[in-house]
């Protein structure tokens, strides 16, 4: 959620980072889990860790908490290196993906372990207990042991036990992912809400882009061990940096291509697949002959019956799949090349008397700024 | 059908001979075939057998120690053998854990007893054979058993309770004794019990590790069965019997209620 | 994440512990099997000594196991003892895989209870439930009684003090131990193989042979190692259910260590058990290993 526009402390160059990795490597035997991943986090974010399973992100975490040691490299907390101090003297807490309550300790007693820890006195520790009760608003449930919560409310017992402690960063392993659908949208937006009111940074590991989409202030996305991209919601799906990034988060449509040359200021490609050359705004300009792949969404491009406008990036085919999604239809249309282009259109009425049916001749069109030039 | 049959029929294998003795225990004849009415008198004569009485008082003590040993070394050879995956000797400390389960007893207590004969003659300890010698003895052996419940038990359990706790600010052995081992409790209460009837119901392993001045109970009660079935050793049996049933299910009612308290 | 010095306190008593109670035992049974008997105490002369010129002397006397493979006794013994408990194996596995198929099929609520009905004898005396079986075997015992009655025999069998006895006896103690391995393997298969075997056109008893007999196997193995092992050294069931010609091995060790005193040969037996077990032990050590790292991998992340 993009609620405060103005809060990029990562555009600052003198802004200080809360979490530093420097050049980090997690090494299990032979297997690279994680490597040399640089990264800054600033006070405040919710930055997610997005990727698929196996990818590293979890021993990324891992290794923030202190679960973990890295092979290669250094961890910073407010200037401060951490890599070889023991999760139980970090300033970190975390959630857990399964949540991890006690089972042999009440709500109550889960909360307040941690505060113990630090031998705080009875009446601090109780106060703060109701305080990050209140906060989840799960107050009634002091005295109930966590087999007797709902997946949601141990859910809330969790992020409470962890914000009991005031850390300077909160941790969220997969944070939604036991809870069903319904459950978890509501409580995406909850998370933010609690995260603007205590104003402790998030970083939370998620394989669930729409969750990471709606709730971060920065993606980091992750493939192989390696961050591939790190930039806001809107960075990330509209102006991705490589094939990877581009085909993983949502849908795309790419061809591969070879510049042709430049006009008006536009970069021309000649893509076999196509009859027609495309152009495209705002790419960098590239020698003539180099091979870049050009990536649309689906939502981008319009389908037609009719031939679209001058000037606008155009291909025919005929309709080979419909998928009717209720919302939206997405369109999957066959060039003459055999080659498919997939294009979304929302479904404004009830009923269209011009529907699209199986093998209609369409023309599929996109505005020149619509398009991208990937050479990674 | 043909299923059940053979499953009763199995049941039937394993409860016919203890019921029949208990039975006989009741008979008020000596001869053990002819049921002769009941009675209570062997159970009066065996209260009266100072010989029997010392070695069950002495076969106690010597399973609440040896179980209670055995609890504490095994507990902590299953947290070696589930939590550091890779030390010095892992393999030879994995087979010298599990070997005892299934190694036959003669050569354990054979074994045994060429070991306590050999240290005293270099040491001087342990002192002839003695209650010492098979406290040492038992626990050795039921050491095993305990490792067995507890490992499994340790390695079911979730790994990430005591992550967070790691996490919320706690120390290894803090972790240790907050969390873990509460949730272990059950396991350890099994194990030790398991130890506790392996101790007081071995023959061999004693056979070869006591001596003159300390007989266990068991070893009074094979001099007397291997002179033929008595109505005495029959009551004898069954009281043993009872204490383990008893000890069984308090302990059962016991695991039952925790694990209650930690699912649901 | 423990610190090194706070796992070596953890690791260390029960290491030591076992290194002096289990491993340097087996090397002193090791030794005193190769040593020279003797009238002393102990009942054997030292493996090697300092003589007065300060020469280190060995006094080696493989005579010990030249007397296993000499003698008929040792030898027959030796394979008596692996016929008994092959045949008791057999019987337990003949009995204890429908037991633990019918378990392991009954209603989930019933399970727990059935699984403790078979494992509580294993918590009484073992002691006890073989003498239990004195009692019934005998001329006079209650078997006899009442195949007597029932006209099935016309005079009492001689049942007790034969092979028939010690292995009803081992059948009997060991049962458990092939009854909870079976049933932990045909608990957790998954039974929708056996509708796609059905589905497929298998009738059940096929389905039986193809499909649930080949998956149990791990557990037949189990089972089958647990009862064997103990099986061969077994000393108690043979004394108290065998007859004196009943020859086993275990017997054999206890008569030379407590009759003949004769350490030394007692060891050699101790020894010639080991080797014969060794094999299975290392079977069913490793299949524990590896289930239990399954297991522990299963939680490990």
């Amino acid at each position: 959620m993009a609620s405060q526009p103005a809060f990029a402390p990562w555009t600052d160059p003198q802004a200080k980072p809360l979490i530093r990795f420097e050049a980090v490597s997690k090494r299990f035997g032979d297997f690279t889990a994680v490597d040399r991943v640089s990264l800054s986090i600033h006070k405040g974010e919710i930055f997610s860790l997005l990727g698929a399973s196996g990818c590293g992100k979890t021993t990324l975490l891992r290794m923030l908490a202190g679960f973990e040691t890295p092979s290669e490299g250094r961890i910073f907390i407010d200037g401060i290196d951490i890599t070889n101090v023991p999760p139980y003297e970090r300033p970190v807490n975390m959630m857990f993906q399964s949540y991890a309550l006690f089972p042999h300790m009440t709500v109550e007693g889960n909360i307040a372990f941690g505060l113990k820890q630090d031998r705080l006195p009875k009446d601090v520790i109780a106060e703060r207990t109701r305080a990050v009760l209140d906060l989840v608003q799960m107050g009634k449930f002091a005295n109930r042991k966590p087999h007797q919560l709902s997946g949601g409310q141990r859910q809330r017992v969790a992020l409470a036990r962890a914000l009991a402690k005031e850390p300077k960063v909160l941790l969220l392993d997969e944070p939604l992912g036991a809870l069903d659908k319904k459950l978890r949208e509501a409580t995406q937006l909850e998370l933010v809400n609690i995260q603007d009111r205590v104003g402790v940074t998030f970083v939370m590991v998620t394989h669930d882009q729409e969750e990471a989409m709606t709730m971060s202030s920065r993606i980091g996305v992750m493939n192989a061990g390696g961050i591939q991209q790190v930039g806001t919601p809107i960075d990330i799906y509209e102006y991705p940096e490589s094939r990877f990034v581009a085909d993983f988060i949502g849908a795309a449509n790419m061809f591969e291509a070879r510049v042709a040359g430049d006009r008006d200021g536009r970069l021309v490609v000649h893509c076999p697949e196509l009859a027609h050359d495309l152009t495209i705004d705002h790419a960098a300009p590239l020698a003539a002959g180099t091979p870049v792949t050009v990536m649309v969404r689906p939502e981008k491009v319009a389908i037609t019956r009719d031939m679209p406008a001058e000037g606008l990036n155009w291909a025919e085919g005929v309709v080979s799949d419909i998928a009717y999604l209720g919302d939206v239809s997405i369109f999957h249309v066959r060039l003459a090349s055999g080659h498919k282009i997939e294009a979304l259109q929302t479904n404004r009425r009830h009923t269209d008397e011009q529907k699209l049916t199986w093998d209609d001749k369409v023309y599929l069109g996109w505005h020149p700024a619509n398009a991208l030039v990937l050479t990674k | 059908m043909i299923l059940r049959g053979l499953l009763i029929l199995a049941y039937a294998f394993l409860y016919i001979p203890i019921a029949v003795m208990i039975v006989f225990s009741f008979n008020a004849s000596k001869l053990v075939t002819v049921w002769g009415g009941f009675s209570t008198k062997w159970y009066g004569e065996l209260l009266h057998d100072e010989k029997v009485l010392d070695a069950a008082w002495l076969s106690l003590k010597v399973a609440l120690a040896s179980a209670t040993l055995a609890t504490v070394l095994g507990t902590l050879a299953a947290v070696v053998l589930v939590r550091f995956t890779r030390f010095f000797g892992r393999t030879l400390f994995t087979g010298m854990v599990t070997a005892p389960l299934v190694m036959p007893e003669v050569i354990t207590g054979l074994s045994l007893l060429l070991l306590f004969v050999a240290m005293e003659a270099a040491f001087g300890w342990p002192a002839g054979r003695s209650v010492t010698t098979i406290v040492l003895a038992h626990a050795t052996f039921s050491l095993a058993f305990v490792t067995v419940v507890v490992r499994s038990r340790l390695a079911t359990m979730d790994r990430s309770l005591e992550e967070a706790a790691m996490d919320l600010g706690a120390r290894p052995l803090k972790v240790f004794l907050t969390i873990t081992l509460p949730l272990i409790a059950p396991s350890l209460l099994a194990g030790w019990l398991l130890a506790f009837t392996l101790s007081i119901d071995d023959v061999v392993i004693s056979a070869f590790v006591s001596g003159p001045g300390a007989t266990p109970l068991p070893i009074v009660i094979f001099s007397k069965v291997r002179l033929g079935v008595s109505p005495e050793i029959n009551a004898l049996a069954t009281i043993v019997v009872a204490v383990v049933a008893v000890a069984m299910v308090v302990a059962g009612r016991v695991a039952l209620r925790k694990d209650e308290a930690r699912t649901g | 994440m423990t610190g090194r010095f706070g796992r070596f306190l953890v690791g260390l008593p029960p290491y030591a512990w076992l290194a002096l109670f289990f491993l340097v035992p087996f090397l002193i049974v090791l030794k005193i099997s190769l040593s020279e008997p003797s009238a002393g105490a102990p009942p054997y002369l030292p493996l090697w000594e300092w003589d007065e010129a300060g020469n280190l002397a060995f006094h080696f006397n493989p005579a010990n196991y030249g007397m296993l493979f000499g003698d008929d006794l040792y030898l027959s013994a030796y394979l008596n003892s692996i016929r008994i408990a092959g045949i008791s194996t057999l019987a337990c596995l003949a009995l204890g895989y429908p037991a633990a198929y019918a378990i392991a099929r009954a209603p989930l609520a019933w399970r727990q209870s059935l699984l403790l009905l078979v494992a509580l004898p294993f918590w009484t005396s073992f002691l006890i439930r073989v003498y239990a079986w004195i009692g019934i075997l005998k001329t006079e015992g209650m078997l006899n009684a009442v195949l007597l009655w029932a006209g099935v025999i016309s005079e009492p069998l001689q049942i007790l003090q034969t092979d028939l006895a010690v292995i009803i006896g081992m059948t009997y103690s060991y049962l458990p131990f092939m009854v909870l391995p079976l049933y932990a393997t045909l608990e957790k298969m998954d039974l929708t193989l056996l509708e796609a075997a059905a589905d497929l056109g298998c009738r059940p008893f096929k389905a039986f042979l193809a499909v649930t007999l080949p998956l149990s196997m791990p557990g037949v193995i189990a089972g089958s190692l647990l009862v064997f092992i103990p099986a061969v050294g077994e000393y108690v069931i043979p004394d108290l259910l065998g007859g004196p010609d009943t020859l086993m091995i275990g017997k054999v060790l206890w008569a030379e260590f407590f009759d003949n005193r004769d350490w030394p040969v007692a060891s050699a037996v101790a020894i010639a058990m080991l080797v014969l077990l060794v094999a299975p032990i290392m079977i069913i050590q490793n299949a524990r290993t590896k289930a239990e790292e399954k297991a522990e991998g299963r939680t490990g992340r």
